[in-house]
């Protein structure tokens, strides 16, 4: 019996290891290490707009989203209705993540644009600082650029209902 | 009455299915022949009771019982007949009762087709089918019956999901399965190979053809999943590389590596335990994607909180398929590897590279489909890597593919030199240049030239190919059907190469707001929106556009794209309407009402888009042909085959040698 040849059992077992304790674990312990911290300095183009630059200061003076998307992503789509429902609560900035400016383009006009405005990352350097896994992901920051709360996957409306909108009205208090 | 009926056949073929597992298996361990000439009734049993079970769960579905969960849940009384056809296998439930069905009608037609084979190796391949149709049963039976009583019965049923009412829907799931389902025979030859110890050219010329055609169905089946999304999703796209169909087409690109490395394993004994371990994934990856997938276990968290039964018992059953398969691996491999030496250029080599190649792109496909599926496992909620990550890492891997394969069908085994391959396909890369040139010059883009360049070096190197063996017209009449068909699959690859190339690069599209009397042009042809009706259907009603289509100001054709809101749903569903043709396919769809009677509306021009499918028909064309070759007919193995264990079980079994056909 070489050894090369139980190679793919252990690789099988690692694996099934893995998902089997993945499974049981608590999501809650698994958190951004950019919670509590300043938003990442960063300068995009717009997505509409290739002249024109979003830069990570924008999103400071009142609370915030960033909502990382893109048009080659279903769970953005099934997120969409709740952004476009929500737009007069909080000013929403998009990332949007490794897409051709076309398409991103074709994508806001065919469903509509929830955003104040979209930076263009066509090669995910600045979705890398934030610590992105995927789109969607959603990050919420107060008046003084601070990160506070990190959302993956899409926003659904009970999440959007118990957490999101109590934390903005908490941040907009706050800054009153 | 019928429901139960139904649910006591499924408990019976769980019993002969317990049976078929253990028995034979026993049997060919102490040489007994009873024990193992159980194994072919009891394949029989096991196909007639899932039988049964099928028709008494189509038949809940045809009278509209309501007091049937599962109908209640996928049916309507105004829902068609035909679509009450399609609507049992159109939910999880169902779908499992259809896959196991479908094991059941393989391992039958296995038992049917090994009379030939060696008593114990047949025995050993039923017995694992039998354990396979032992945990597929268990999971119905204690997780997902399909004849679970509703108390009291509904009135009228929830309704099929609008999306799956569809021609494609009845016969999609089938044929796919057809395939997923089909790899589990070589996966039961090698499962049965290694408990043997051993792996020989009758074992191998035994497995080759039951792949190939498990391999046509997945085809077929991928290629009408595509086409289906094409034409009922309303996006004008092919391919989402979403996880449902990434789960089809991992097994596909293994299953495509098992072929031919199946080739080089019979032809050279080369390979072999290589062989035996894409076997063993072929078969667990359509597990992992009937599962993981299709039962929607890891599709949601919530799925996976509210029956927690199912998520424990899939990977339960998951490992320890798998698991067993790949200790067996580990213990027997050794005592199978071997062969033949082969020189640096020969075809050996270049079929390792192909298979190298076909393996690294289904790995990383199963990487892009799982990330998500795990990351949401992890609860960290459902996202998306998506099409960039495919395109950037599976686009790159096909180019190689497509460039060994010209070469690869040429180039002898064991040895050869790169001049003598050179100097035969010189002409097949003068004429891919050319084209790539001339695409690249037409159309402006690579990836056109890419297409047509890799197309034309893959017709052209199987042209050249053929003329080898056919220096005569009637030459092709007598050509082996194994070399007909693999040449009639290469040129399938070629023809979807080109139109996946041509679709991506060529398509225009435009969103437009129409007013009835509006036109607008899109690559020359000009849509005319008259307006939209109301028109009512069976269980629906639509909003319909009329479009008339004008080329050179001649009127070519009506477009009817439809806004369909089902009874029993809110949500409107999008009906596109698609003017066919070999060289371009329009495209309409209604997007929203903006009032005035003008309506956002979506126009395409799909040049060569059909091409794909029609490429894959050719494949499956190939692969039915390959299948079919008489070496696969002969019952027994020639006298003077070299290997010594063949020799062995020809004289024991005492079968004449020759063709029968």
């Amino acid at each position: 019996m070489k050894l090369s040849f139980a190679a793919p059992l252990v690789v099988f077992a690692a694996m099934a290891g893995l998902l089997f304790f993945g499974l049981h674990r608590d999501p809650g312990l698994v958190a951004s290490p950019l919670l509590d911290q300043p938003l990442p300095d960063f300068v995009m183009s717009e997505v509409r707009d290739p002249d024109s630059q979003l830069r990570s200061d924008e999103l400071t003076g009142e609370p915030a989203l960033l909502n990382v998307w893109a048009s080659w992503c279903p769970p953005c789509l099934a997120e969409h209705p709740l952004l476009m429902s929500v737009t007069d609560e909080v000013r929403i900035f998009g990332l949007n993540y490794k897409d051709e400016r076309d398409d991103a383009v074709q994508w806001l006009d065919r469903y509509g644009d929830p955003y104040t405005r979209s930076g263009h990352d066509p090669d995910g350097r600045v979705a890398l600082d934030l610590g992105v896994y995927g789109v969607p992901e959603t990050f919420v920051i107060d008046r003084n650029g601070r990160i506070v709360h990190k959302h993956t996957g899409p926003i659904s409306v009970k999440e959007w209902a118990h957490t999101f909108r109590p934390l903005i009205q908490r941040l907009k208090d706050a800054s009153d | 009455m019928i429901a139960e009926l139904g649910h006591f056949s499924l408990i019976l073929a769980l019993l002969t299915a317990f049976t078929l597992a253990t028995m034979p298996f026993i049997g060919a361990l102490r040489r007994d022949p009873r024990w193992m000439a159980l194994a072919p009734s009891a394949a029989a049993g096991l196909f007639v009771f899932h039988l049964l079970a099928f028709a008494c769960l189509t038949w809940a579905f045809v009278v509209n019982d309501f007091s049937v969960l599962y109908v209640a849940t996928n049916s309507n009384a105004l829902l068609p007949l035909h679509y009450r056809f399609g609507a049992v296998w159109g939910a999880h439930e169902g779908s499992l009762l259809l896959w196991s069905l479908i094991l059941s009608a393989w391992t039958l037609a296995v038992a049917v087709r090994s009379r030939s084979l060696p008593g114990e190796v047949s025995a050993r391949v039923l017995s694992v089918l039998g354990f396979i149709a032992v945990g597929f049963l268990c999971f119905m039976l204690f997780t997902s019956n399909p004849f679970a009583r509703l108390m009291p019965p509904a009135i009228t049923g929830r309704d099929l999901n609008p999306l799956l009412q569809d021609i494609g829907l009845i016969v999609h799931p089938p044929i796919l399965y057809m395939g997923y389902v089909g790899l589990a025979v070589p996966f039961a030859f090698a499962v049965a190979a290694l408990a043997e110890g051993r792996v020989d050219a009758a074992w191998l010329r035994w497995t080759r053809p039951w792949t190939t055609v498990a391999w046509t169905f997945l085809t077929l089946g991928i290629a009408g999943g595509s086409w289906w999304a094409y034409y009922e999703l309303g996006w004008g796209g092919w391919w989402f590389w979403d996880p449902v169909e990434n789960a089809s087409f991992i097994p596909w690109l293994v299953a495509t590596a098992l072929i031919h490395s199946l080739a080089v394993s019979e032809q050279r004994d080369a390979f072999k335990a290589w062989t035996v371990l894409l076997a063993i994934f072929g078969f667990s990856l359509s597990l992992l994607g009937t599962f993981i997938v299709r039962s929607g276990v890891l599709v949601s968290v919530h799925a996976f909180a509210t029956d927690p039964a199912r998520g424990v018992f899939v990977l339960a059953f998951l490992g320890l398929v798998v698991g067993t398969a790949l200790a067996l691996y580990a213990w027997r491999a050794g005592q199978i590897a071997g062969g033949d030496h082969f020189a640096l250029c020969s075809r050996e080599t270049l079929l390792l590279a192909n298979n190298v190649l076909l393996t690294t792109a289904a790995a990383t496909v199963l990487l892009g489909t799982l990330y998500p599926l795990l990351m949401e496992g992890l609860g960290l909620g459902q996202i998306s890597v998506g099409r960039p990550y495919f395109d950037r890492t599976f686009v790159p891997l096909m180019v190689p593919l497509a460039l060994l394969l010209g070469t690869g069908m040429l180039a002898r085994w064991k040895r050869d030199t790169p001049v003598r391959i050179a100097r035969l396909l010189a002409v097949a890369l003068a004429a891919a240049l050319a084209g790539a040139l001339t695409a690249a010059v037409l159309a402006n883009s690579i990836a056109a030239a890419l297409g047509a360049g890799l197309a034309i070096w893959i017709v052209c190197s199987t042209v050249r190919t053929l003329a080898q063996r056919v220096r005569r017209p009637r030459d092709l009449l007598r050509l082996p059907r194994g070399w007909a068909g693999m040449s009639l699959a290469h040129l399938g690859f070629a023809v979807s190469l080109a139109g996946i190339c041509f679709v991506s690069v060529l398509e225009a599209e435009r969103i437009e707001r129409l007013a009835p009397g509006d036109s607008v042009t899109v690559a020359g042809y000009e849509f005319r929106f008259k307006g939209v009706r109301d028109v009512t259907g069976p269980n629906y009603r639509a909003l319909r556009g009329e479009i008339d289509v004008f080329r050179n100001g001649q009127r070519m054709a009506q477009l009817t794209p439809e806004k369909r809101t089902y009874l029993s749903q809110t949500q409107p569903m999008t009906e596109a309407a698609i003017d066919p043709g070999f060289t371009r396919d329009l495209y309409v769809a209604l997007g929203e009402p903006l009032g005035d009677g003008a309506w956002s509306v979506r126009l395409h021009y799909k040049p060569f888009v059909r091409w794909i499918w029609l490429g894959a028909v050719l494949m499956a064309l190939g692969g039915i042909c390959a299948a079919s070759d008489r070496r696969y007919r002969r019952r027994t193995v020639d006298p003077g085959d070299p290997d010594p264990l063949l020799a062995v079980v020809a004289t024991s079994r005492s079968v004449p040698s020759g063709e029968t056909t």
